[in-house]
């Protein structure tokens, strides 16, 4: 369970990129966080884990409390959330195991993972989800070898590999073509779902997260100004989240 | 620039005409007598091949080894002195040393470590070691700042320390230039082992220095041309060896 409250984010620049964001997350509902771009969300998933300082708040993840963690406590809260990326990150010149062995680095030694001498409880769960996210096989081509639906699957791979109790989802869609989108977006939901993990999704396509989301958050300057399930995006709370007309959703960008 | 600016810049120049004996007549003698110089080192004298071998070999030995140890240690400095994966004053840091590994040039830094450690090919490692760190690891350093910071924030992400987010994030995208570079180096380090033993830090350059001593011209040209051949075989390889690796 994630319990986020007040959570304040203001960049040097004097952007007010958070402006007290609180929601809770609980069982293994996959929540949708819509916006237009510069509304906070991707800030939002970077002060969960930390990649972003925030400034103020409280997020708790099973009861622990994160902001105030340092060191190895805090990558031990790290290896707890997998996340995915937009540019889906993967380090190109390394094999897709290499990448998704890194997602076990949280567990082991540095000269293990200098020697590539992860457990062979890691390099099983490797494989098994290689195959899970349907690149069985793929494991010794290199990253950049790949289309961007794989790239985007062997992202998933690395952050699932972490056995993480959330995953933290940024824009999983907006580098793919639709089809691949949808594909991608699906085995998303059914992954964190078969784990029984939430799932903290952020996306453009106001369409898409209609047609997965049974939760919505909706943020506009740094607020959450919508929190309902997604039957409830109606043309006039589309129209108070994106700033524009009523009835008026945006297109993917 | 007004008048008085450059009134006060003829006045200088002229000064240091003057000062400094710059004189045409004197160069015209100069020419003559180089042309006397050449005309005493044709042809090249290569009979005494064992002194050149030894001192060409040990410049290449040189080369090889403050290559190693350069990188060895240009490699660490390098991570320190990257503004995008360590704190600012260790950044601070890091550039410091590098900034003292490239102020004075190698022949003053040579000169230095003869006196410290005597003559030979042990002062001109040392030196040439010393140039590396602040060469190879400004080079280093700015490869490293350049960067995908998505991938390094996608490690940092699995909650890999420190360490884990250098060995899976930072290298795996430095490696090549990392590997380019050491030939690079290598490349420069056999040219500057060359001269470096004029001062007396090992090499060809001593012996170099020892035939110019003795007015043997043509010993000189024979070293001259040897050196010559080394260093424009020693780019052909790194030529070679940087293609094999991009």
């Amino acid at each position: 369970m994630l319990v986020v409250s007040d959570l304040v984010k203001t960049y040097p620049t004097g952007d007010r990129a958070l402006r007290g964001v609180s929601f809770t997350l609980e069982g293994h509902d996959a929540v949708f966080v819509i916006g237009s771009s510069g509304a906070g969300k991707s800030t939002l998933l970077r002060c969960l884990n930390r990649l972003i300082e925030p400034d103020r708040g409280s997020v708790r993840l099973d009861g622990q409390e994160v902001t105030t963690l340092e060191g190895a406590a805090l990558r031990a809260a790290r290896r707890r959330m997998g996340m995915i990326f937009q540019e889906f990150n993967l380090v190109e010149r390394l094999t897709v195991m290499e990448n998704v062995l890194s997602g076990r680095l949280g567990y082991v030694s540095l000269w293990e993972a200098w020697r590539r001498r992860f457990p062979p409880a890691d390099v099983e769960a490797a494989y098994r989800t290689l195959d899970r996210v349907g690149l069985a096989g793929f494991e010794n081509k290199r990253a950049d070898a790949l289309s961007g639906g794989q790239r985007q699957r062997v992202g998933i791979a690395r952050a699932l590999v972490q056995r993480p109790r959330i995953l933290l989802v940024d824009e999983p869609t907006s580098s793919l073509d639709p089809r691949t989108s949808e594909a991608v977006l699906r085995l998303i939901v059914d992954l964190a779902a078969e784990d029984g993990i939430p799932a903290l999704i952020n996306i453009h396509d106001v369409p898409l997260a209609r047609q997965f989301a049974r939760r919505v958050l909706g943020m506009r300057s740094g607020e959450i100004v919508y929190d309902g399930p997604a039957g409830g995006l109606t043309g006039g709370t589309l129209g108070q989240i994106y700033d524009g007309a009523a009835g008026l959703a945006p297109d993917r960008s | 620039m007004g008048p008085v600016a450059w009134l006060g810049l003829g006045v200088f120049l002229a000064w240091s005409v003057v000062n400094l004996d710059v004189n045409p007549e004197r160069v015209a003698r100069g020419l003559a007598r180089l042309g006397s110089v050449a005309a005493r080192a044709v042809p090249p004298d290569f009979s005494r091949g064992g002194l050149l071998a030894d001192g060409i070999l040990e410049s290449i030995e040189m080369a090889t080894l403050s290559t190693l140890f350069g990188v060895l240690l240009g490699v660490p400095v390098a991570v320190l002195a990257a503004r995008n994966v360590v704190s600012l004053p260790v950044y601070a840091g890091g550039r410091a040393t590098i900034t003292l590994g490239r102020t004075l040039h190698e022949l003053i830094v040579a000169i230095l470590f003869v006196k410290a450690v005597g003559f030979g090919a042990l002062a001109g490692i040392l030196t040439l070691t010393l140039n590396s760190v602040g060469f190879f690891g400004k080079l280093l350093a700015e490869a490293i700042e350049t960067i995908d910071r998505g991938q390094i924030e996608a490690v940092r992400a699995t909650g890999a320390s420190r360490g884990g987010v250098l060995l899976y994030a930072v290298l795996p995208q430095v490696l090549p230039r990392i590997v380019g570079l050491t030939i690079y180096q290598w490349d420069i380090h056999l040219r500057q082992s060359t001269i470096i033993g004029i001062v007396g830090a090992g090499g060809i350059g001593a012996t170099l220095y020892n035939a110019f001593s003795r007015y043997d011209y043509d010993f000189v040209l024979a070293i001259l041309l040897v050196i010559v051949a080394i260093v424009l075989i020693g780019e052909a390889v790194s030529a070679v060896a940087r293609r094999w690796v991009e």
